[in-house]
């Protein structure tokens, strides 16, 4: 299966590709696996269960890297994904996923995808995942991922989750247990414009001793468009954990941010911080007197602000 | 030549009862010229800056650059015009970088110019360009790096509101002798440096006072000081002490 120059622009947004990469991949487009690598080092395979897309990370090896985007082009698709990402012992690994969508022929195009991340004894991951979309205004384009993470002893996951253009709907919900010694941290950055809706459900067990947990959310609406974010950090052992979430309102949107943090042992330390303001008139001055227009200077702000 | 006709502002204070600020502020600025603004707390300074670079609209009057009426033109304009306002307490920015706001003010300057001027303001650019102008920076971290910006903008017009508040005492020196060679006998140049400091008042060609948002004393540098230690200040020690007893 080829990927034309509409396929290429996709995957240069939500991965930074402009032609297939060396090492491990998994391009999965309109619902098919089209390019697919495995590396004496990292496994790409189907699981005979669930049918999905399993990648493996063998145990020890040192800065592999796999990329793993969707793609979605054809018009109306409606692409569901049963994915597994294993991180061996010992091992530390980069996972570049993503999905974006191209929607057109007034229909809707929507991808659900669940995700079980497991980052084994003493394993590191990076995991990034952007999402994008594009196409006509009458063609609603529709992402629900799912995340179940498990985080064993002494591993680290660090998860950092972007929304900057183009879905219409989303609804994601990421779950992680962390075990003794492990550790994750999760940044999710959203910009919401038009009458786009993001939902966004994180919940964190940390259930061995000395464990840590840190959720770090940023979120712009502008428009009529509307954003809620769920967190709640929970501490059931000997544990650290932090949680901020802050917004930025604009124009006639709506920002809902409900953190909960939930200490089931007194060892347990949690702390929050939540925030949602529109931008602050002197800090406008301050840019504009530097000879900015303020629609750049606004334009500036945000985007530093979702970096 | 930057001129001031009759400029009022008026503003609301936290209880939303209206507050004249400055009131009918007369001023020809001629280029060439440092001015030493100053005056006690309180007085109007910061606010007489923050019309000329048209962050606050005056209430009455009108301001001409030039020639030009720039009265009602917004912030943006008057910065391309060629005004400059070094703030006394520049706010800070989440996810801004350092090299971001230098960039912005560089305009079209090479890069090459912002390591300098940070240099020029004693930061190494090495250690400070990545920095965010969030909560990671020190106060006076921030107006080095304020002063780095409005000598990169090089402006016709540049107020400097108190640019030695917060920074150590070598810096003031510093700083001071970096004012001296860039904005004094500048033909083209008008610059107000808003200060109390010993070590910058006496570099500048007159001083201005004000007090209780008008022009109390203009005149040279050496009378006004002079004045001002004597009259003004004592006369503040008065009136402030006439209402402890009460
Ligand atoms: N945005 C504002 N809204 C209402 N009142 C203000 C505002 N800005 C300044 N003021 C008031 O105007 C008066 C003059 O303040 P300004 O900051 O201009 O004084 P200043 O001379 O710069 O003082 P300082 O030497 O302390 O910097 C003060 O009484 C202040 O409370
Ligand atoms: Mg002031």
């Amino acid at each position: 299966m080829n990927l034309t120059k509409i396929d290429w622009n996709i995957m240069d947004k939500v991965a930074d590709l402009h032609n297939v990469p060396t090492g491990a991949v998994n391009i999965r487009l309109n619902g098919q696996a089209a390019i697919r690598r495995s590396t004496p080092n990292v496994c790409v395979t189907n699981s005979p269960e669930t049918g999905g897309l399993v990648v493996e990370f063998r145990a020890g090896v040192q800065g592999e890297i796999a990329h793993v985007p969707v793609v979605l082009s054809e018009p109306g698709l409606k692409d569901a994904v049963h994915n597994t990402f294993i991180v061996g012992e010992g091992a530390d690994a980069t996972l570049i996923a993503g999905c974006g969508i191209h929607s057109g022929c007034h229909q809707e195009s929507r991808h659900d995808g669940l995700h079980e991340i497991i980052v084994k004894k003493g394993g590191r991951l990076r995991y990034i995942e952007k999402h994008y979309g594009e196409g006509e205004e009458d063609s609603p384009r529709v992402l629900n991922p799912t995340a179940k993470i498990i985080i064993e002893e002494n591993a680290h996951a660090e998860l950092e989750m972007v929304q900057i253009e183009g879905v219409n709907s989303t609804k994601r919900v990421t779950e992680a247990q962390i075990a003794a010694k492990g550790s994750i941290k999760i940044t999710e950055r959203l910009l919401t414009t038009g009458k786009q809706e993001a939902f966004s459900e994180i919940s964190i067990f940390m259930q061995g001793s000395d464990s840590n947990a840190q959720i770090l959310s940023r979120g712009v609406a502008q428009d009529q468009s509307r954003q809620i974010f769920q967190a709640a950090l929970v501490g059931q052992d000997e544990c650290n954990g932090h949680l901020e979430c802050d917004a930025i309102i604009m124009d006639q949107a709506y920002i809902q941010s409900i953190p909960e943090i939930r200490a089931e042992d007194a060892r347990a330390v949690l702390t929050h911080e939540a925030a949602i303001g529109k931008i602050a008139g002197e800090q406008l001055l301050k840019l504009m007197s530097l000879g900015i227009s303020e629609s750049e200077a606004i334009e500036m702000i945000i985007q530093g602000f979702l970096r | 030549m930057l001129e001031l006709r009759n400029i009022g502002l008026t503003m609301n204070d936290e209880n939303g009862h209206p507050k004249e600020i400055l009131k009918k502020i007369d001023l020809k600025l001629e280029p060439g010229k440092l001015y030493g603004i100053t005056g006690p707390n309180g007085g109007g300074k910061t606010s007489l800056a923050k019309v000329i670079m048209g962050i606050y609209p005056q209430t009455t009057g009108e301001i001409f650059l030039n020639g030009q009426n720039i009265s009602a033109l917004t912030v943006d304009e008057r910065a391309k015009l060629g005004i400059s306002y070094a703030f006394q307490q520049p706010p800070r920015f989440k996810g801004l970088t350092v090299e971001d706001i230098l960039t912005i003010a560089a305009g079209k300057k090479e890069p090459r110019a912002i390591r300098k001027k940070l240099r020029e303001v004693g930061l190494c650019p090495e250690d400070y360009l990545d920095r965010n102008l969030g909560t990671e920076l020190s106060g006076g971290e921030i107006k080095r790096i304020e002063m780095a910006q409005i000598l990169l903008r090089n402006s016709q017009v540049t107020i400097l509101d108190e640019p030695e508040a917060g920074v150590d005492l070598w810096t003031v020196q510093k700083l001071s002798n970096l004012f001296m060679w860039g904005y004094r006998n500048q033909p083209d140049k008008i610059t107000l440096l808003i200060s109390h400091h010993e070590k910058m008042l006496p570099i500048c060609d007159e001083m201005i006072v004000i007090n209780q948002g008008e022009v109390q004393k203009r005149g040279s540098t050496q009378d006004v000081w002079n004045l001002m230690k004597d009259e003004l200040f004592s006369k503040n020690r008065e009136q402030c002490q006439g209402e402890v007893g009460v």
